[in-house]
């Protein structure tokens, strides 16, 4: 990241702080309070052990009033110290809540474009884990970035006071320490980019081939799997090895350093003492800080990376909280009320890509209660169809109106919700049945839900369930078969039963009498309404009002499929290809 | 998690000498405080012993240098034997798995292998580290200090005695609070997390609905009550840092009070006073690290333990002393054939029986759930037969040797899949040995020529993970594409035009049935139009065989089939 992105990255994330700022500026005082507090206790425990010389000479009450000071300051930094963990976690979990809903606030208004484009795991993993990896760095920053700068001033400024040679000492060996941290975190960084290189490698390849192990046992393929992981396993041994070794040389690497910092503080505050220059309870204080001065600076520099970490995740989620959210309706939009079902396409145009057409000049008129089928082979261009209609993606060129309105013109709203859709793919919602069908009208009474199941053909295997309508679906609906999944989607549309509808038929996973039933339940919903039917099965295509054919994007033929055959085109030709 | 360790045997000398040099690092640096008293003293207080403090400073310097030499060598043994054990064991997990039958691989799953392979052996591995490398530091800091201290001064050691244990109850009292309460964390995290997803998966119907304000409304409250969860633990971790502190603060006013009460009645000196002091501060962090070690090797061992759970399954098929290989095994004989998967109540194909001749094409129509997977299945012996024999080329097959025979036959099963790798790679699948041409005839075959002449650089094209950067469409012609390419005697389709459109399917179709002379053929469909010209139909419904002929028998005389062919011919048949 660049410093002026990191900047900007930094300033929205303190626009979400800033929500908190009573409680980041207590956080920040206590921190400080309690980290000065912390850097006394040594210096009291200090003069303390100046009051214990040798026998008989003891200053117990010397001693008793030290010591009750050091009790006082111990509880008050105790406490400090605990409210102001608990004003960071607030602060931190807070953020990230703010963060997360406003993050999935916009997955509900990004144009479908953005949803179709981007993997569903990139998206979550921006609003959870980059979140999470987020709330790390920053709780780590807030609690040891803030306290660790104070202890470094607050023993340095102690030091000093007490004696200027020996912080020499410290001031100069402690360096070495972070030094040497330094040294082996670059050298260690290609090795862990190496494991983790290799370790992704190796996972790839266990999911793919466990996943599928089915497929590797059809083709005995076992003994080629086996030595291939052999080789990746034993690469990741050597480089884990390399890797794991050196990275831990860290901690006794500057642990050494510590003891000849150490050494040095004993040899010249025991010199300067055994002169009188400081007292032993002086060379004691010493020796404690010196024992702890570096390890703020090896937190601080942990907190730098995990900070700089935390930036980069936030850029991410930033960028999907940042996306242009689909086009606003227009400001002078009405709604599209009492809708009879008159469908027109003039001369439309449109393409996902620029530089790859897909539809082009596309004229349908379809009449109130017409029903229209799709047909065509894979990737015609069907979906797109029914994407344009619903305005989940817009024209390129042309105009679609409905009973004569321009959509454009309409409110996204009241034109989707005069469409009902049966999607192949059967999404349905974490929740009971009874809360899938009233999806679209939760206020719908049990009489209604029950109704639309039936109308639907789905009341009857919903009643066997053991807790029928209140049966809980899991994500992405559980334990039904795909058949009874769409019976259920298709029970959603019934309860609202809106005056024009889109069907997709699903045929590959259901099979014949779920499909039947399926088809009964269509042909009760298409009765009278204007219907847009993808349709795989002949039987639904020959009882439709017109037949699009089409292929490459284009409607190459289009009428009765009798008037088709007769024209013995592409569609004759599909047809025909059924009866070899 | 004990039975694991077999796989260190190799590193027997590494898992002693580890924790032996880890020791020597801990005499080393307990021994700091005794020679900063005798600087104190013996340096300070005796008369000028300005030789004594540098004869002792260069001593402290010189247990660093062994200290640092030490832990050195303990981190390298520590590392060698904890990587060199997860390395084995990955690789004999991995080739435990390829053992297990399709039976096995049913119950278990394949995402719990998939993470007993990746993230369990990483987490035994860093446990086995952490355990070799800390396990002996931690306690032998805390008790050899205790130790030492009473050395020291009996008296004011008894100190040690009575904080080392109320330490320990806090830290690992806080932590074992916590655990479970992370545990509540990562599930309202889950919930989140499928929200998520299922709002992204959903955006159509959802839109559809107009429903965004109730989903980002469900959103709002669960990741609402995750915060709040994240809040409440976050109070109870936060206890552990003022505590503890306030415990050993409190322990050294007590130690320097006692010191105070010793040293006045001449009991030690002032140097001991430090030596105690400092040997309390060394405690507090070392206990922290053994709590967190405890925590983690408590992880390692229960990962262990289920990754050992999966080296206990033992695949259910076993093959006959002398296996037998043939080399003609066109002919396929089912005799009163029942089959339960394994945990089902009731059998999934019950009292099959026909036979096929070599050459013939059977097709295999009924519902889902009808069985239809199930008996193509058993062919290759995915499954065993739980009553009944199923006979090839004329043996039972659970006397032929495993390989041998499926080698002779190939598979398209219904999820299309394919691997990383170029097309030609995931072709040769099929056959090692296939020249291009081969490959080529294959593609022409399966429909699938269109799909690479289309691609730049054809064959060596590279197909992502699980194919995932083709279509579903073009996924499933590949397949049948390799399963051609090993030209097999017995060929199945399991289900796998079902992405196809209608025009592609009947153009393959064709273009199998005039490639594959002499070989045996099974197709599995719904459609009835995918095995209407088969020599022999088999129609199952509810794993029996309600029907077997030729389609014009079967439209005479089974009523299933009849309703199977009209709902998707009504009418069409007269033209």
């Amino acid at each position: 990241m660049s410093k002026s992105s990191k900047k900007g990255v930094f300033s929205k994330i303190m626009r979400y702080i800033g929500r908190y700022k009573y409680l980041l500026a207590l956080s920040v005082l206590f921190a400080a309070v309690s980290a000065v507090l912390t850097l006394l206790v040594p210096v009291f425990i200090g003069d303390a052990i100046d009051l214990i010389v040798s026998k008989g000479k003891v200053d117990f009450a010397g001693i008793g009033a030290i010591l009750l000071k050091i009790s006082v300051i111990i509880s008050v930094t105790a406490i400090l110290q605990w409210l102001m963990n608990i004003f960071n976690n607030r602060i931190t979990f807070n953020v990230v809540r703010d963060i997360r809903n406003e993050a999935f606030r916009k997955t509900q208004v990004l144009p479908l474009s953005y949803i179709d484009t981007h993997p569903y795991g990139e998206t979550v993993s921006r609003i959870i884990a980059d979140v999470d990896q987020f709330a790390d760095g920053l709780l780590m920053g807030l609690t040891q970035l803030f306290t660790g700068v104070i202890t470094i001033l607050g023993t340095l400024v102690f030091m000093l006071l007490i004696d200027v040679r020996i912080t020499l000492v410290v001031v100069l060996l402690t360096p070495i320490s972070m030094l040497v941290a330094k040294f082996i975190t670059t050298r260690t960084y290609s090795m862990f980019k190496k494991q983790s290189e290799i370790r992704g490698e190796q996972t790839a390849f266990i999911e793919e081939m466990i996943d599928n192990q089915k497929v590797v046992k059809a083709f005995s393929h076992e003994d080629e799997n086996l030595e291939k992981f052999g080789k990746i396993n034993d690469q990741l041994e050597k480089c884990t090895l390399k890797a794991t070794f050196f990275s831990s040389l860290t901690n006794p690497g500057t642990r050494f350093v510590n003891s000849l910092v150490y050494a040095g503080v004993a040899l010249v505050g025991a010199l300067l003492a055994a002169n009188g220059a400081i007292t032993v309870g002086a060379l004691t204080c010493f020796l404690s800080y010196a024992n702890q001065y570096a390890k703020p600076f090896n937190e601080i520099s942990g907190v730098i990376t995990e900070f700089n970490n935390a930036l980069v995740c936030a850029n991410r989620v930033f960028e999907l909280i940042e996306q242009q959210p689909e086009t606003l309706d227009d400001a002078g939009a009405t709604e599209l009320e009492n809708v009879c079902g008159k469908v027109d396409l003039e001369s439309v145009y449109f393409s996902y890509t620029p530089d790859q057409k897909l539809i082009e000049n596309l004229n349908l008129n379809v009449k109130p209660g017409m029903r229209v089928a799709i047909v065509g082979p894979t990737g015609c261009g069907k979906t797109t169809l029914i994407n344009l209609l619903m305005r989940f993606y817009d024209v390129t060129g042309g105009e679609i109106s409905v009973d004569g309105k321009p959509i454009l013109s309409l409110t996204r709203k009241s034109l989707r919700k005069n469409y009902g859709m049966v999607l192949q793919e059967t999404w349905l919602s974490e929740g009971t049945i009874r809360d899938n069908i009233a999806f679209g009208k939760p206020d719908a009474t049990d009489e209604e839900i029950i109704l639309a199941a039936k109308a639907a053909h789905a009341h009857s295997f919903i009643k066997r369930l053991e807790k029928g309508y209140d049966t809980v679906l899991g994500e992405g609906g559980g334990n039904l078969s795909q058949g009874q999944k769409q019976l259920l989607c298709i029970a959603r549309v019934m309860l609202c039963l809106p005056p024009m509808l889109i069907l997709d038929e699903a045929t590959s996973s259901i099979d014949t009498r779920t499909e039947q039933r399926i088809q009964k339940a269509f042909s009760t919903m298409m009765e009278g309404r204007t219907s847009f039917i993808v349709a795989h099965r002949l039987s639904t295509i020959m009882e439709a009002d017109i037949i699009l054919v089409m292929k490459d994007g284009n409607i190459i033929e289009q009428g009765s499929h009798d008037e088709l055959i007769e024209k013995n085109g592409f569609y004759a030709k599909m047809y025909e290809s059924q009866f070899i | 998690m004990f039975k694991l360790l077999r796989f260190m045997k190799g590193y027997k000398k590494e898992s002693i000498l580890g924790p032996f040099f880890k020791m020597l690092e801990v005499v080393f640096e307990l021994m700091v405080p005794l020679i900063v008293a005798n600087i104190v003293d013996i340096g300070i207080k005796g008369n000028n012993n300005t030789a004594y403090i540098f004869k002792m400073s260069l001593l402290l310097v010189l247990f660093g240098l062994i200290g640092l030499t030490s832990t050195l060598a303990a981190q390298y043994f520590a590392a060698k034997a904890a990587v060199g054990f997860a390395s084995k064991v990955r690789f004999a997990l991995f080739e435990h798995i390829g053992r297990l039958s399709y039976t096995e691989l049913d119950s278990v799953g394949t995402s719990t292998l998939i993470t007993r392979m990746t993230s369990d052996i990483n987490q035994v591995q860093q446990g086995i580290n952490l355990t070799l490398r800390l396990f002996l530091r931690s306690p032998f800091i805390v008790f050899g200090a205790l130790i030492m201290a009473f050395t020291v001064d009996a008296k004011a050691a008894l100190w040690f005695v009575i904080v080392i244990p109320v330490l320990s109850i806090v830290v690992f009292g806080i932590m074992l609070v916590s655990i479970p309460l992370y545990k509540k964390v990562q599930g309202g995290l889950d919930r989140v997390v499928g929200l998520t997803r299922s709002g992204l998966s959903g955006a159509r119907v959802v839109r559809a609905f107009c429903t965004e304000n109730r989903e980002t409304q469900e959103f709002e409250d669960r990741n609402n009550n995750l915060a709040e969860t994240q809040k409440f633990v976050g109070r109870i971790s936060a206890l552990m840092n003022p505590l503890t502190y306030v415990i050993i603060n409190l322990a050294v006013i007590a130690l320097i009070y006692t010191g105070a009460i010793r040293v006045e009645a001449g009991v030690i000196t002032q140097g001991a006073v430090i030596a105690l002091y400092n040997y309390m501060s060394q405690i507090l962090v070392e206990l922290i690290k053994l709590a967190n070690l405890i925590i983690n090797i408590t992880k390692s061992v229960a990962s262990g333990n289920r990754i050992q759970s999966v080296f206990e399954i033992e695949s259910s098929q076993t093959e006959s002393g002398n296996a037998v290989v043939l080399a003609d095994a066109g002919a396929i004989e089912f005799k009163n054939v029942s089959m339960k998967y394994k945990g089902a109540a009731e059998n999934s194909l019950q009292n099959i029986s026909f036979s096929v001749k070599k050459g013939e094409t059977v097709g295999i129509i009924g519902g889902t759930g009808s069985g239809k997977s199930t008996l193509v299945n058993m062919i290759p012996r995915f499954y065993d037969s739980s009553e009944g024999e199923l006979h090839i080329g004329g043996v039972n097959v659970k006397d032929w040797d495993t390989e041998a025979l499926r080698e002779k036959i190939a598979v398209v099963p219904q999820k299309a899949v394919l691997f990383k790798g170029t097309i030609r790679e995931n072709l040769l699948w099929g056959s090692e040995n296939a020249t291009d041409d081969d490959i080529y005839f294959a593609l022409e075959t399966a429909q699938a020529l269109d799909v690479v002449m289309k691609k730049e650089d054809k064959l060596d094209h590279l197909i992502e993970q699980s194919g995932r950067n083709l279509s579903g469409g073009q996924r499933q012609r590949l397949t049948i594409a390799r399963a051609l390419v090993k030209k097999p005697q017995i060929l199945i389709l399991d289900d796998s035009s079902s992405a196809l459109d209608y025009a592609t399917d009947s153009a393959l179709r064709k273009a199998i049935a005039e490639s594959t002379e002499g070989m045996t053929v099974f197709i599995v469909s719904q459609r009835a139009s995918s095995v209407m010209n088969a020599d022999k139909i088999i129609v199952l419904d509810d794993g029996e065989a309600v029907g077997i002929g030729t389609h014009e028998e079967l439209l005479a005389t089974c009523d299933i089939y009849n309703e199977i062919y009209h709902s998707q011919f009504k009418k069409g048949v007269e033209k």
